[in-house]
């Protein structure tokens, strides 16, 4: 018994490690390929600040901030799904599924489009409205507490509401700002900045560990609010936490990087496969899902024939296992 | 191990929206026994037992703790003293049952601690103490009934409480599980001294188990007492609206009761 809990805490640190190893082959992979291949060693000199000929530029930067970029929202996507999938217990729950994503997406666009806000006034008008978003399911599906089944489709009705406003406000883009303007309906790397970066790395840098400290009353959320508060846990301060810094995780990353389909709402599940259950899914899950971005960058930089943003590669990975979950739910009766 | 601890309800009042459950209760929960809390459908029985453990804010009175009002004393003394097991508890998916079990620790860790000896040592007695140690590294989803009710009882086990509420942990059960469920917490009552509390449905495995009954009706204790005391025709017929016949037991020397439909009565009562 006590071999189990050795043998799941051995294999979840292996897990991470090996990782956190890919994580740091593919950003280095992200750095030196391009239209020009760069050594290890002009990246290493690069990001050491040397002033490489060539390099200097194109991976200093568009490669660095991109790749950074692509690490840094992934984990924030990541974190911030799982919270939502563990907590209300189910995979469905994510917060690109119900809603939160597409509610800090549609005011990042409306910031940046109608308003022509900069960055960081852009990722707290996101965090406000993600937050909004949250708020407005949770009282929607509230009926003498909040039934999972509820919230997921009233969050699928609010989160087709609001991309549709997205839609509407990218219609009244100027042609120049289309290309930009296209990020908020699927998530996209391209033209990453430093500034763009920051703002998610500080993110990450607070709400990160905020999450982690209730990666505890997280796992014992999922024994239901009786339980888990009999044993101690005081439930509803340890929900607003865990909704608070998620909401945050996933505004600050979609400010910078769009609503990148579906990596909230698959990290999770995947982490879940790989270490297995009983063991906390927070750092597998953030692990995986900057691997999901990373990967899903560099394959549409360079796997096609046309160049596609990093949303459209993750949503035809994503689409199908949505479809997979909405069938085993209807067969094993619809208690979704 | 075993402090004397003392639970009391002083007129309690709770309810739901508009609808006011439970009136103006008073109980006090004798030290070291077993209590069963027994009464109708929908009369407050497990209304009353979520508000001794605070899941319930009342609306007027107090439930107190050695004194200290639940609703005021920090979640995790509270659940290092007072435990209790919900009627219907929620594994998490593909969880093993020393995990489950292990979850029963929470109250003994703090935020970032790991795992310690003492909690490997409070998980491994809780597993004997129910007889699931076999289960250990099963999953809890293939476990029947019986054996998943003796795995969440080893968690409120693992929480090494001195006071343990069970609301009705014998539903679901076919009978031989019921009378194993209740010998396991009497063996417990028995040996670490844990006062137990719970709500249970028969009236006679009630009246066979408990050292003390409280029979609830309008949101008020109609009855308390031994078990001779409380479960007699007269409460039966005030508390559930039912005629009966109540014998003694011959095996327990304890009341039993007989109910009586309108059909199949050959001996008028």
């Amino acid at each position: 018994m006590a071999r189990g809990r050795v043998r799941r805490g051995i294999r979840r640190r292996r897990v991470i490690t090996v990782l956190a190893l890919l994580i740091g082959v593919g950003y280095l992979v992200s750095l030196m390929v391009g239209q020009t291949v760069y050594s290890p060693a002009e990246v290493l000199g690069v990001m050491l600040g040397q002033d490489v000929p060539g390099a200097g530029f194109t991976v200093g930067r568009l490669r660095l901030p991109r790749a950074s970029l692509a690490v840094l929202a992934g984990l924030c996507f990541g974190l911030g799904g799982v919270t939502f999938q563990t907590m209300l217990r189910n995979p469905l729950a994510s917060p690109d599924i119900i809603g939160i994503s597409s509610g800090a997406s549609a005011a990042a666009a409306f910031a940046i489009i109608v308003l022509g806000l900069g960055s960081t006034a852009v990722s707290v008008v996101a965090i406000v409205s993600g937050l909004a978003v949250a708020l407005a399911v949770y009282a929607l599906a509230y009926k003498g507490g909040v039934a999972g089944t509820r919230l997921i489709l009233i969050g699928i009705g609010v989160a087709a509401m609001l991309d549709s406003m997205t839609a509407y406000v990218l219609s009244q883009a100027a042609e120049w700002d289309l290309q930009v303007a296209m990020r908020w309906l699927t998530g996209s790397l391209n033209g990453s900045t430093w500034a763009q970066t920051v703002p998610v790395f500080v993110a990450l840098v607070v709400l990160a560990p905020v999450l982690l400290g209730q990666s505890r009353n997280l796992s014992m959320s999922q024994l239901g609010d009786d339980t888990a508060s009999a044993l101690g846990v005081r439930v509803e301060r340890s929900r607003v936490i865990l909704i608070v810094a998620a909401v945050g995780l996933i505004a600050f990353a979609t400010a910078a990087a769009g609503p990148i389909a579906f990596v909230a709402f698959l990290a999770g599940p995947i982490a879940s496969r790989i270490v297995g259950p009983g063991v906390s899914l927070l750092v597998p899950a953030g692990l995986v899902g900057a691997l999901l971005v990373l990967v899903g960058d560099f394959a549409g930089q360079y796997a096609f024939g046309t160049r596609f943003p990093v949303g459209v590669v993750t949503g035809v990975l994503g689409a199908p296992y949505l479809i997979y979950l909405i069938i085993r739910t209807n067969r094993a009766g619809g208690s979704l | 191990m075993t402090l004397i601890h003392t639970l009391t309800v002083e007129n309690l009042t709770l309810g739901y929206g508009d609808r006011t459950v439970i009136d103006g209760l008073d109980l006090v929960v004798p030290t070291g026994r077993i209590t069963a809390i027994v009464g109708a459908n929908a009369c407050g029985k497990s209304t009353l037992l979520r508000s001794m453990s605070r899941l319930l804010v009342p609306r007027g009175g107090q439930v107190l703790l050695d004194g200290t009002q639940v609703h005021r004393m920090p979640a995790k003394e509270l659940a290092r003293t007072l435990g209790l097991l919900p009627q219907s508890p929620i594994a998490p998916e593909g969880i093993t049952v020393s995990d489950l079990v292990g979850r029963g620790r929470n109250p003994h860790q703090r935020m970032f601690s790991r795992w310690s000896a003492e909690d490997d040592e409070a998980v491994a007695a809780a597993l004997d103490a129910t007889d699931t140690a076999s289960l250990a590294d099963r999953s809890v989803d293939e476990l029947s009934g019986g054996q998943r009710q003796r795995v969440w009882i080893a968690m409120a086990l693992a929480q090494q409480t001195d006071l343990l509420l069970l609301d009705e942990p014998t539903t679901f059960l076919d009978v031989s599980h019921q009378v194993e469920v209740l010998d396991l917490l009497t063996d417990l009552n028995r040996a670490r001294g844990t006062a137990i509390v719970m709500v249970l449905h028969d009236l006679n495995l009630a009246a066979r188990y408990a050292d003390h009954l409280i029979a609830l009706a309008g949101g008020r204790v109609h009855a308390v007492g031994e078990p001779h005391e409380v479960l007699t025709e007269e409460t039966v017929q005030a508390v559930f609206g039912l005629s009966s016949r109540v014998l003694l037991d011959p095996t327990s020397g304890r009341p039993m009761m007989l109910p009586i439909g309108r059909h199949n009565v050959v001996v008028p009562a």
